[in-house]
């Protein structure tokens, strides 16, 4: 079969690869800029085809509250929002983390604190992966640096979801949500039976047979004893996740003498600062987490030692940049460059900033011309950060 | 004749529910939710949804619920019981699907998860303890607290310059088109638990016919936490609780 190709926003891949991975159910609440998800959902219409059920819930603590409820039932569900209506699905994630329950979080950053601005932000690294809600608990989070990654990680994040019973978030920043990109939808999957389902989740609330004991999800323990036993396997578990999956993008590394480490669509505009720094005869490599909890550590601790400096270019101001230094344990500089509040750096102006910090002298004898990939074109920045003004939030 | 003769089929007027397991209850004595869970667990049996029949807990004394009936549970957050009843009943239509919450998680905290959830009509049923009062974090005032009355947060008596007003939450949902059936009983007599029963039958009923939501509030009391014998507070809930929230029902469609 043909590939289907489609042009389409980040956020309209995501609500495709939903249905087309078998998705049994989204619960949301509007906010900009990510309303798309559950429009395009809505006019799809998927329970008149896969059966699928999708609901407008009264808030994000409701939606994130039905997916906890949807997943206690071995169901596949998911629930997606920005940055304030994601602080507020931070209750419900530590249940659901507590409960051991798969699911999966979208969260298409916005610029805050409070209810801040639309324009797009990375500042919820912080929320994402070291807590947000309450209790020693951890969140796998897959940062999509295309519209392919959006729909991408959808199946990536389920089956995550699914091999660890834990919650699993795309965390994606408004660039990525509203950009247009071409995209590979992948095949339809039948939505899991309830057979299927009691097989691969033998401990949810499907209604209790005579032969087994009854099942309670819960993140309940009064014992402290028991409680203490409960959170042992939850970092044994957390141990493994870092063990096996981490995932990073290393681009242009090999014989770089300096580094950038770069997330999401901060890595997408980076992409294009290592071809500038290329042409001023400066070697940069560029380190994408693409898991960024479980975090390449060691990678980045392995290219550190052949590096003379390191720059991590977030939109915030300076979060992942401690998970760099901890990774480095000070073998070599690390600086931060950031904008915030919905501000989006160009890729000369990360450059300029990578030399200043770093005190790089350009070597033009040595220029080159070097393909990093595609970066996000200044036309599409243009487009989305003036779609987003029209916005409201 | 000795008890084997008198224990006959035709002459058995009481019995545990098979579903009651034999686990210890945690409630004070003289606690309504020792009756109510029964009457659940009766009813469920009964119309033989053992093995369909799905409950959410709520955050509150009836925490532990789940140790009590022998059927499959969720553990809700503190009010959010609707919104998973209302994923569970979505996901998985031909379930029976039922909250368990007391006045504090149904009328403080989840008061937004109530009202939508019923007036989205969900096939639920809500099964709502009043006892006026939060008993497990100790006794301290909750929404449906009577003026005058006094609990660890309101020492010296409600007061609506202070605490607003008593919430009859169940006279707002009553008036929402997403609910079949709301109703008030109790479990103080005999008679009112014959009552109670029956219409706890009634709203799982509806719930299974898809007739929308269906709320049964149960005027109940607190001993503990009104400091009071169970005798007392039986007398004190007729007198006192009963004309604020007058037992009957307040819609049936």
């Amino acid at each position: 079969m043909a590939e289907e190709i489609k042009l389409m926003k980040g956020n309209e891949a995501i609500a495709h690869a939903a249905i087309r991975y078998g998705c049994d159910g989204y619960f949301g609440y509007p906010i900009t800029p990510q309303s798309e998800i559950m429009e395009t959902l809505m006019a799809l219409a998927p329970w008149k085809t896969t059966g699928m059920v999708v609901l407008q819930a009264e808030s994000e603590v409701a939606a994130i509250n039905m997916v906890y409820g949807g997943a206690g039932c071995g169901k596949t569900v998911m629930t997606s929002s920005s940055s304030p209506g994601v602080s507020l699905k931070q209750e419900g994630m530590s249940y659901i983390a507590g409960a051991e329950l798969p699911a999966l979080i979208v969260n298409v950053m916005r610029g805050g604190p409070g209810l801040g601005t639309i324009q797009p932000s990375q500042a919820d690294y912080f929320q994402t992966v070291k807590g947000g809600g309450h209790g020693d608990y951890r969140v796998i989070t897959l940062a999509p640096a295309s519209v392919q990654e959006m729909a991408d990680f959808v199946k990536d994040g389920f089956d995550l979801a699914f091999k660890y019973n834990n919650p699993v978030m795309i965390l994606a920043d408004g660039i990525i949500g509203q950009m247009m990109e071409k995209v590979v939808l992948p095949p339809f999957q039948p939505r899991k039976t309830m057979e299927e389902i009691k097989e691969r989740s033998p401990w949810a609330s499907v209604g209790k047979p005579k032969d087994r004991k009854r099942n309670v999800v819960t993140s309940l323990e009064l014992d402290p004893a028991e409680m203490e036993r409960n959170n042992i396997r939850f970092q044994k578990k957390y141990r493994e996740i870092e063990d096996k999956e981490v995932r990073f993008e290393a681009i242009n590394c090999e014989d770089a003498d300096y580094l950038i480490v770069a997330f999401g669509s901060s890595a997408r505009i980076c992409q294009k600062t290592i071809e500038t720094a290329a042409k001023e005869g400066v070697k940069v490599g560029l380190l994408r987490p693409i898991t960024l909890w479980p975090f390449p550590s060691k990678a980045i601790y392995e290219l550190g030692k052949k590096m003379k400096g390191i720059l991590v270019m977030e939109l915030n101001a300076g979060q992942m940049i401690e998970d760099v230094k901890l990774a480095v344990e000070c073998s070599v500089p690390v600086k931060h460059y950031g904008r915030l509040g919905g501000i989006v750096p160009d890729p000369d102006e990360v450059w300029e900033a990578m030399k200043k910090e770093l005190e790089i002298k350009p070597d033009l004898s040595s220029s080159s011309v070097t393909d990093a990939g595609e970066s996000i074109s200044k036309e599409q920045l243009t487009e989305v950060i003036s779609n987003l003004n029209q916005m409201v939030p | 004749m000795d008890t084997k003769d008198i224990i006959k089929p035709e002459n058995l007027v009481y019995a545990k529910p098979a579903l009651m397991n034999d686990n210890p209850m945690h409630y004070c004595p003289g606690c309504s939710h020792g009756v109510i869970h029964k009457l659940a667990a009766e009813v469920i049996e009964e119309m033989g949804m053992e093995e369909k029949t799905i409950g959410v807990a709520p955050v509150g004394c009836a925490v532990f619920a789940y140790n009590y009936i022998d059927i499959d549970w969720q553990e809700a957050a503190h009010g959010r019981a609707p919104a998973i009843a209302t994923a569970i009943k979505r996901l998985m239509p031909d379930k029976m699907v039922f909250t368990y919450q007391g006045d504090g998680d149904l009328a403080a905290i989840g008061t937004a998860e109530t009202i939508h959830a019923c007036n989205r009509g969900e096939n639920i049923v809500i099964i709502f303890v009043n006892n006026a009062i939060y008993g497990m974090t100790g006794g301290q005032m909750a929404p449906t607290t009577l003026q005058g009355m006094k609990t660890a947060t309101c020492p010296h008596g409600r007061t609506p310059e202070l605490n607003g007003y008593p919430l009859k939450i169940s006279n707002l949902l009553e008036r929402l088109e997403g609910t079949c059936y709301v109703t008030r009983q109790s479990v103080h007599t005999a008679a009112a638990v014959k009552k109670a029963k029956k219409a706890l039958r009634k709203a799982f009923e509806n719930s299974m016919a898809g007739k929308g939501a269906s709320v049964v509030e149960f005027v109940s009391t607190c001993a503990s936490g009104w400091k009071m014998t169970p005798d007392q507070a039986n007398k004190w809930m007729v007198e006192n609780m009963f004309p604020e929230y007058p037992l009957g029902d307040l819609k049936d469609v």
